[in-house]
């Protein structure tokens, strides 16, 4: 039941967009997210369509399950189109239910902001689908890295999330097995009114704490004890180091960010 | 309540790169009364296996029958199977979460919606069968010795009183004096009530002891499967795979080599000294 949940999941692959070093991933997506709010027409999401297009045939991912990383936030984005449907004031009005009203601007608005949530998901979890938690972790501490002093703490905020990525498998494995275990002693987690459903979680959550408390507890013993200290003068075992491939990259996705400012003049 | 297992196949995250075979083809039958021992190396899909009985996994493939019903079946009543199969985990003590050992072990009655009564009377027997002292009811199931929680997650899965009794490697992790301890009670709790009793485990000396059958895993398929006698006198094939026979069958076995007359399926230290006196016996006299 929680194995459905593909944001954050890894896809090995040896593709060009794998081998991508990572900071420069995370720099693309940050520009094409920033470029897909430019976007003023309909016309503007081709642009968008295609750069997704081909960053999904190069790296061969299963388009089963880029709709599948969709697939939990889709409450929010219901929520959102119908928001933005129901509560825009502007352009004329098509219906009236009570005090609300659909008007022309309402659709349009709530269209561009189904399709502006939908590509966001679709462009991060591109990223972390080709992307190791590891390199993902080494890019961003590498990007944080000239911050650090202004007291951003770099390395501590890598190493964080290094852990998390690291422990979030092994938890959902964990509730999995302690959801089985109680369910062998009739436990029932999928029905009754909300109460009793939160009610019902005690005694999954109960040992998930215990047990993540421990894990906590272990790894910072294990830690200790091979003398970790921060990230001062830590050499690594991977040097990152740009090629040709990830200026290419980076030329396209501009080439893509220009049409798509272009594309704010024509007028259709 | 016999169980009948059919050609039944099991894929992890199918359909996903992640995809594992676990279960492939498994075939068997348990009749009423049997005490079946399921060994295999780590990974061999023991666990997997066991979790199809009670409906916590549902195969990719093939049919499982309860005492008749086919619990593949997406009509099933799931809950009344479980009532009737107890489940008990690998590490079970890690399900523990209650207040106090009574109330955890209460846990399964209550949600088979028995009355108070009799609920307090199935706690305290299970306690009694388990051999946990009634004075610890009260106490935090934290703040009790691992070999105790363990035999307290045990009770609370017998206290929904199962027809079949399915222990995922109870003894792991535990000392040698615990091991025998948690051993002897499945055995009397066997003997007292006759469940179909499945015991998982990676020693093959235990196994030996108590089931009357044995089922052989390798690599999510059934390897072997047999009496005792005729699963251990496959020696090479259970070392092929990993897995070895119980100490004292392989000295039998290194014996023979050596010329002396045992035969070669000697299970227990008993019945092997009779065989090496009376051969020894037999030389002097000679
Ligand atoms: N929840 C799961 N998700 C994905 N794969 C799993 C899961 N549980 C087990 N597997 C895989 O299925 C196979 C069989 O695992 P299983 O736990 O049944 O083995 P086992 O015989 O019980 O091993 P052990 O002796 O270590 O308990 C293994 O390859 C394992 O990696
Ligand atoms: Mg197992």
């Amino acid at each position: 039941m929680f194995r459905n949940i593909t944001i954050g999941q890894y896809v090995p692959g040896d593709s060009v967009v794998h081998k991508l070093d990572p900071r420069i991933k995370i720099i693309i997506t940050f520009i094409f997210i920033i470029a897909i709010f430019f976007i003023n027409k309909l016309s503007g999401y081709l642009f968008a369509v295609f750069y997704l297009w081909l960053i999904i045939a190069i790296s061969k991912i299963p388009f089963s399950y880029i709709l599948k990383g969709l697939r939990p936030v889709i409450v929010i984005l219901l929520l959102t189109v119908s928001l933005n449907i129901f509560f825009t004031p502007g352009g004329t009005i098509l219906y009236t239910v009570g005090p609300l009203r659909i008007t022309t601007g309402g659709l349009r608005l709530a269209l561009f902001m189904g399709l502006r949530l939908i590509f966001l998901i679709i462009g991060t979890s591109l990223l972390t689908l080709t992307t190791s938690p590891i390199s993902l972790t080494d890019g961003i501490e590498h990007i944080l890295k000239p911050f650090s002093s202004i007291g951003v703490p770099a390395h501590e905020l890598a190493m964080m999330m290094t852990i998390a990525l690291r422990f979030i498998p092994t938890l959902i494995e964990e509730a999995e097995k302690i959801m089985k275990a109680q369910m062998a002693r009739g436990a029932d987690f999928e029905s009754g009114n909300i109460v009793k459903r939160a009610k019902g979680l005690v005694p999954l959550l109960v040992p998930l704490f215990i047990s993540a408390f421990r894990r906590a507890d272990e790894l910072a013993i294990a830690m200790e004890s091979r003398c970790y200290k921060g990230g001062q003068n830590r050499t690594r075992m991977k040097q990152l180091k740009t090629q040709p491939r990830d200026y290419a990259a980076l030329a396209v996705t501009l080439i893509i960010v220009m049409l798509i400012v272009w594309n704010r003049s024509w007028t259709w | 309540m016999p169980i009948k297992v059919e050609n039944v196949n099991f894929i992890y995250n199918e359909g996903t790169p992640y995809a594992t075979v676990a279960l492939e083809n498994i075939t068997f039958e348990i009749q009423d009364e049997e005490f079946v021992g399921i060994i295999g190396h780590t990974g061999s899909g023991k666990s997997t296996l066991i979790q199809h009985l009670n409906g916590l996994l549902k195969p990719t493939s093939g049919k499982i029958y309860i005492n008749g019903i086919d619990i593949t079946d997406k009509k099933v009543n799931l809950k009344e199977i479980r009532k009737q199969v107890g489940l008990v985990f690998q590490y079970p003590e890690y399900q523990l979460f209650e207040e106090t050992v009574f109330k955890d072990i209460a846990f399964g009655p209550t949600n088979l919606g028995l009355n108070e009564e009799e609920i307090k009377k199935r706690v305290y027997e299970a306690m009694d069968i388990v051999g946990i002292n009634r004075e610890l009811a009260d106490k935090s199931p934290f703040e009790i010795s691992g070999g105790q929680k363990r035999r307290i997650a045990i009770a609370g899965i017998l206290a929904m009183k199962p027809k079949i009794l399915i222990l995922d490697e109870p003894t792991a992790g535990l000392d040698p004096k615990g091991k025998e301890e948690i051993l002897n009670r499945i055995k009397e709790i066997h003997d007292k009530y006759k469940m179909i009793t499945i015991l998982v485990s990676h020693s093959m000396e235990e196994i030996a002891r108590f089931a009357n059958k044995i089922i052989v895993m390798n690599k999510g398929r059934i390897e072997l499967m047999g009496t005792p006698r005729e699963v251990f006198s496959e020696a090479e094939m259970l070392e092929k795979i990993g897995l070895g026979v119980p100490q004292i069958t392989s000295l039998a076995r290194e014996l023979r080599q050596r010329g002396i007359p045992i035969p070669q399926d000697v299970l227990t230290i008993e019945e092997a000294k009779e065989h090496i006196v009376r051969y020894l016996r037999g030389t002097k006299n000679v």
